[in-house]
């Protein structure tokens, strides 16, 4: 199971980089065809938006290649940040 | 706090205080139509109504960084001060936005103003939740946190409920005749919601100042660990970061996505696709939530013997397979081509009347067909009829709705109603779950932004990305749905390979 869960890593890395890919592609098209502000700051909040997450996709997709999610804590103060 | 009366006092007044900022929050997307003819230029309505959805759509993204704000704010100076805050601040804007003057007598400045007022909402929003959520955890024992915490859970589907009943209600309440009412509730009456929010503020904000401060928190806070930087040890340290990750990509986001396909798509789909009638479309949501809204409670309860992860992961599920149907059910439901039609009981109505201050007509025929479900379809063309013969007649406007027969409406509340159970799977559990996976001092933020990405995001954009992928692929009336799908798909793969089974331990009890 630890195996596919790191395998699964690669994929997730590749998922942020091809979402703001389709993202970018969609946005240039619905700029053209309808080329006004509305729709320039509707696309332009979704992409700033959208950047940030699909960079924590990536490094999701990092952490799991890594193990990282191979052993979770058991209680929620495990974690805690010494 | 383990005194079932002291418990039921503190989900109580967190639940109060949650469920009226979800309702102030949702008039304003359920006026939008309205409050596009309030503060938008006239000119032209579409522009109009686009700008009222970006503010709504502003209103989704800026709820994460009120979670930032006022998450951090809750690990430092504590939860119940800050969640009184956020209150005041979504209280206060929504009484505002019920004063603001139309555009027509301040100009651009109305429309300034509303969308700072509803850049305000959202960031309280986004401070509200994690902290009331975590407030009733902190209080709950380990062995029931699913079940009291589902309480808040009912909370922003009840809200979306009374925000509609006081809508139609208002509607309908403001003269004996209904024409007339309506006619008043688009003029003036619609400020009416928005201003009756103060009064349960008040009483909501009375009621969360005679409550303590959670134990948990009192405790790290008189031993002096209290965090010093909530955003750097949330999001600066891989231990906790790759815990919002996983809270992100695993749950929230498929759960955001599965909660507004169920309470809005669906009633959008409903009115602008289904072409069913304003009151009708409305109606079919309230019934359909007031049915499912027990069934938080009951996976909440539930989540607490069997673990969180396979219900939630569970009502993603069953969204992804079964969508498509549901949604072309509704489709079918509403297609009067499908039912016999009474020929013979077809009325046709022409008015016309001058265009003022001009000598062109405006001229309007509308048909109604009558069904033998009981289903009665208006079709209204509108068109001008030009005094001078040499100008050609613009293209009609053609306004299309349906009024559902009796079997055929209830038909529609029970397709709506399974959409909502799946909400109740994935929401349900959602707090206890989140509130679980992070450590007492850094709990506001490290979950109130996770959950607000994943819904404010994630979720509150899929009404806007669906309708898109609608107009792209005009075609197939269903190809919004592929966005939730995808989405609430690739969700359950992640959390069904890295969540854990079972009930997370957690330290919210005081040892």
């Amino acid at each position: 199971m630890n195996a596919i869960k790191k395998y699964a890593g690669i994929v997730w890395m590749l998922l942020g980089p091809l979402a703001m890919y389709y993202l970018i592609k969609t946005a240039a098209a619905e700029i053209a065809r309808k080329p006004m502000l509305d729709t320039w700051i509707q696309w332009g909040v979704f992409t700033t938006v959208a950047l940030p997450i699909a960079i924590g996709m990536v490094l999701f997709g990092y952490y799991a290649l890594q193990g990282e999610y191979d052993h979770l804590p058991e209680e929620s103060d495990d974690q805690l940040i010494h | 706090m383990n005194q079932p009366k002291g418990i039921w006092k503190v989900i109580g007044a967190s639940s109060l205080g949650t469920l009226i900022e979800w309702y102030d929050f949702y008039i304003f997307g359920s006026l939008a139509t309205v409050l596009a003819g309030q503060f938008f230029p006239k000119s032209n309505p579409t522009a109009a109504l686009l700008s009222t959805l970006a503010t709504f759509a502003a209103g989704f993204l800026v709820r994460p960084f009120g979670a930032l704000v006022f998450g951090r704010l809750g690990d430092i100076i504590g939860r119940k001060h800050t969640f009184l805050l956020t209150l005041v601040i979504m209280g206060g804007a929504t009484f505002a936005i019920g004063l603001v003057p139309s555009f027509d007598s301040i100009g651009f400045a109305a429309p300034i103003i509303v969308l700072l007022l509803r850049l305000a909402q959202g960031l309280a929003l986004g401070g509200e939740y994690g902290g009331a959520a975590t407030y009733v955890a902190e209080h709950a024992p380990d062995h029931k946190r699913g079940f009291y915490t589902s309480w808040i859970q009912t909370t922003a589907t009840l809200g979306l409920f009374v925000s509609l009943g006081v809508i139609l209600f208002t509607r309908h309440a403001l003269d004996i005749n209904q024409a007339k009412s309506i006619a008043k509730f688009n003029e003036w009456g619609w400020r009416i919601p928005f201003l009756v929010s103060i009064l349960l503020v008040i009483v909501s904000v009375y009621i969360r100042l005679k409550m303590k401060e959670s134990p948990l928190f009192q405790e790290i806070k008189d031993s002096g660990n209290v965090s010093v930087n909530p955003l750097k040890e949330s999001f600066g340290h891989k231990t906790n970061l790759k815990m919002v990750l996983l809270a992100l990509f695993g749950a929230t986001m498929g759960q955001g996505v599965v909660w507004y396909t169920g309470q809005f798509y669906a009633q959008s789909f409903i009115e602008n696709v289904c072409k069913i009638e304003f009151d009708q479309s409305r109606t079919i949501i309230i019934w359909a939530i007031l049915f499912a809204t027990p069934f938080f409670v009951v996976f909440g309860s539930w989540s607490d013997k069997i673990g969180r992860k396979w219900i939630m992961l569970g009502g993603m599920l069953l969204a992804i397979v079964t969508y498509q149907p549901l949604f072309k059910g509704l489709l079918n439901l509403s297609d009067v081509t499908r039912q016999i039609q009474l020929e013979d009981l077809k009325q046709i109505k022409k008015t016309t009347s001058l265009v003022p201050g001009t000598q062109d007509t405006l001229r309007s025929v509308t048909h109604q067909y009558f069904y033998a479900t009981g289903a009665i379809q208006t079709v209204t063309v509108k068109d001008t009829v030009y005094a001078n013969a040499a100008r050609v007649t613009l293209k009609p406007e053609i306004k299309t709705f349906t009024q559902l027969g009796s079997a055929e409406y209830w038909k529609m509340v029970g397709l709506v109603f399974i959409m909502i159970l799946y909400v109740t799977m994935v929401y349900g559990p959602i707090a206890a779950f989140l509130v679980e996976l992070f450590p007492t001092k850094i709990r506001y933020t490290s979950m109130s932004l996770p959950y607000h990405i994943g819904n404010g995001v994630f979720g509150g954009l899929t009404p806007f990305i669906a309708t898109l992928l609608t107009t792209i692929n005009t075609s197939d009336k269903l190809a919004g749905l592929q966005y939730p799908i995808i989405i609430a798909a690739i969700c359950f793969v992640i959390g069904a390979l890295y969540i854990q089974q079972g009930v997370h331990k957690t330290s919210t009890q005081k040892k």
